[in-house]
């Protein structure tokens, strides 16, 4: 199929960005939307242009890499999937595909479609660990019965890959999806209990000194989440917080 | 999940499992369908082996600690848990045993000899090499005569690799490997394209640099292949097998992993072997049958 790709593209942060068109033929409907733009950076190589920079990794869907808004929208048009498992059979021949960034202010441009997302890292360094004693005498995992129920949901949130897809959705650019899941991944959890109360009020600290906006209930967040990240876990921080204001 | 159900039935058993099933690798059998177009539930799955991990890795010693004083390797980076053969999930199994049991202790019990060591200088003739040596391989792999871009390479050393030192290898093959990799890698420095600046992001001058490696480690990998005369866990050498077509050992000649010293180039690599020596279990040849 023929397709016809509107870009961004931007030198670095301090430069000025712009759309720019490629018309890019002979993709096949089995081709990962990452192997339609490797085949077009073939080409811009061979043309001796520089190739579209864009994040991946693991293409498997795993890794929370890949971050690209395709026709407005997080990681594409099909659901609970990232961009690396988006194929080309989802467009049609002569389609026009808008390709952009991650868009917000905690989120700056490195380069074309990559943005620095160190700004998540910073929230789970400010609380998304758990104390473990790893010398002398290390507590055994088993000896601690956790109900399949609470295991589940503790583990759904953790499958949240840090991709950003839902401060990219969200009209106020929040990270509040993000930071519930990593809170509530071990909120759920008695190994997470010690620390409970600093690492809301940390992780919450820190999630808005990078700048991400407020969260208003839209949900945008989760419905183009590639993991189905539940939003009952914005209401469960909100709970932690309050708990741990209150106790302060 | 299920406290049993007697005498059930196939219509039973077929909504059952597909419950099951989705609750235990439903994220994977959404992964297949996205790839290949069909309902895994329904279409049976089309799969075939495929390498994915090398089984070796970084030498280290009992600390994890490299041949270079304070630098250590953890987790699937390093040679030391997975012999010849590697079942799934050990990634997270080495990772975590490296993580948890032995670099707590190894890495502080290094760190306490420096701890009031302060910043370290720059400002020495090692860190000067150290630079010098980098910005030669930059500049040497941005000033490529520009003919083929990076993939081209990565794309060929991957073919030659897949068919000739994959799985199941043989010695000719093996041979034609080291020739055509030892090529391509003369070829990759002389003409490679990569496109950009240096002092920028610049992902195709990451990938190069990348790409350069594989093609040094390709060709020890068959080297490593070819030198080992028999048929162990996952690496299958053709001339080795039973009548049956199972891998067949040689524990008298290869009872030792080969640690390959770097020297610059592949062939010129030194063999150390480590001796496996087994105390408390007897060496058996396993059976699946």
């Amino acid at each position: 199929m023929k397709l016809f790709l509107k870009i961004w593209r931007q030198k670095d942060a301090g430069s000025k960005g712009a759309m720019v068109d490629y018309t890019l033929d002979g993709v096949e409907s089995d081709m990962s939307f990452l192997e339609m733009l490797d085949i077009l950076n073939e080409e811009l190589i061979s043309k001796g242009e520089e190739p579209v920079e864009f994040d991946h990794d693991c293409r498997e869907g795993i890794c929370g890499t890949c971050s690209l808004m395709i026709n407005g929208r997080p990681h594409g048009p099909d659901s609970r999937i990232t961009v690396c498992q988006l194929h080309m059979r989802s467009f049609n021949d002569g389609d026009e595909i808008v390709i952009e960034p991650w868009s917000a202010t905690a989120f700056p441009v490195i380069k074309d479609l990559i943005v620095d997302r160190s700004a998540f890292d910073r929230i789970q360094q400010a609380g998304g660990y758990i104390s473990v004693n790893t010398s002398g005498r290390p507590v055994d995992a088993n000896a601690i019965p956790i109900e399949k129920e609470m295991a589940d949901k503790s583990f759904n949130a953790a499958t949240c890959i840090g991709c950003g897809a839902c401060v990219a959705a969200c009209k106020n650019a929040s990270a509040m999806l993000f930071t519930s899941a990593k809170v509530s991944q071990f909120a759920l959890l008695p190994q997470g209990q010690v620390e409970a109360a600093e690492r809301v009020e940390n992780m919450v600290r820190q999630m808005d000194l990078e700048g991400f906006g407020n969260c208003t209930n839209t949900g945008a967040c989760e419905v183009e989440c590639p993991k189905g990240i539940s939003l009952e876990n914005i209401a469960r921080m909100n709970r932690e917080y309050l708990t741990a204001s209150v106790k302060g | 999940m299920t406290s049993g159900i007697k005498d059930a039935d196939d219509k039973t058993i077929r909504e059952l499992g597909e419950k099951i099933v989705e609750a235990k690798y439903g994220n994977l059998f959404q992964m297949y369908e996205k790839i290949v177009d069909e309902n895994p539930y329904k279409t049976p799955m089309k799969i075939y082996p495929a390498v994915h991990y090398t089984m070796g890795g970084l030498w280290v010693d009992y600390n994890l600690q490299t041949t270079i004083p304070g630098c250590y390797a953890a987790g699937e980076a390093n040679f030391s848990d997975h012999g010849a053969n590697r079942l799934g999930a050990s990634a997270l199994m080495q990772g975590l045993a490296d993580g948890y049991f032995v670099l707590p202790y190894t890495i502080g019990d290094y760190l306490s000899d420096y701890i009031r060591t302060g910043v370290v200088s720059t400002d020495s003739p090692e860190f000067d090499d150290a630079e010098k040596m980098v910005r030669e391989r930059i500049e040497k792999l941005m000033g490529g005569r520009g003919i083929h871009s990076v993939d081209y390479y990565h794309k060929k050393l991957g073919k030659i690799m897949w068919n000739k030192c994959g799985m199941s290898r043989n010695a000719k093959e093996l041979k034609e490997a080291i020739k055509e990799i030892a090529e391509l890698r003369a070829d990759f420095w002389e003409n490679v394209k990569v496109p950009g600046e240096a002092n920028s992001k610049n992902q195709e001058l990451e990938k190069a640099g990348r790409v350069a490696d594989f093609l040094e480690l390709g060709e020890l990998f068959a080297k490593d292949a070819l030198e080992r005369n028999e048929s162990c866990g996952g690496h299958f050498r053709e001339e080795y097998q039973t009548e049956e077509g199972e891998a067949l050992r040689d524990d008298e000649n290869f009872k030792f992993v080969s640690a390959w010293e770097y020297t610059g180039e592949p062939s010129k690599s030194v063999l150390h072997k480590e001796d496996l020596v087994y105390e408390n279990i007897e060496l058996k040849t396993r059976s699946y049958k």
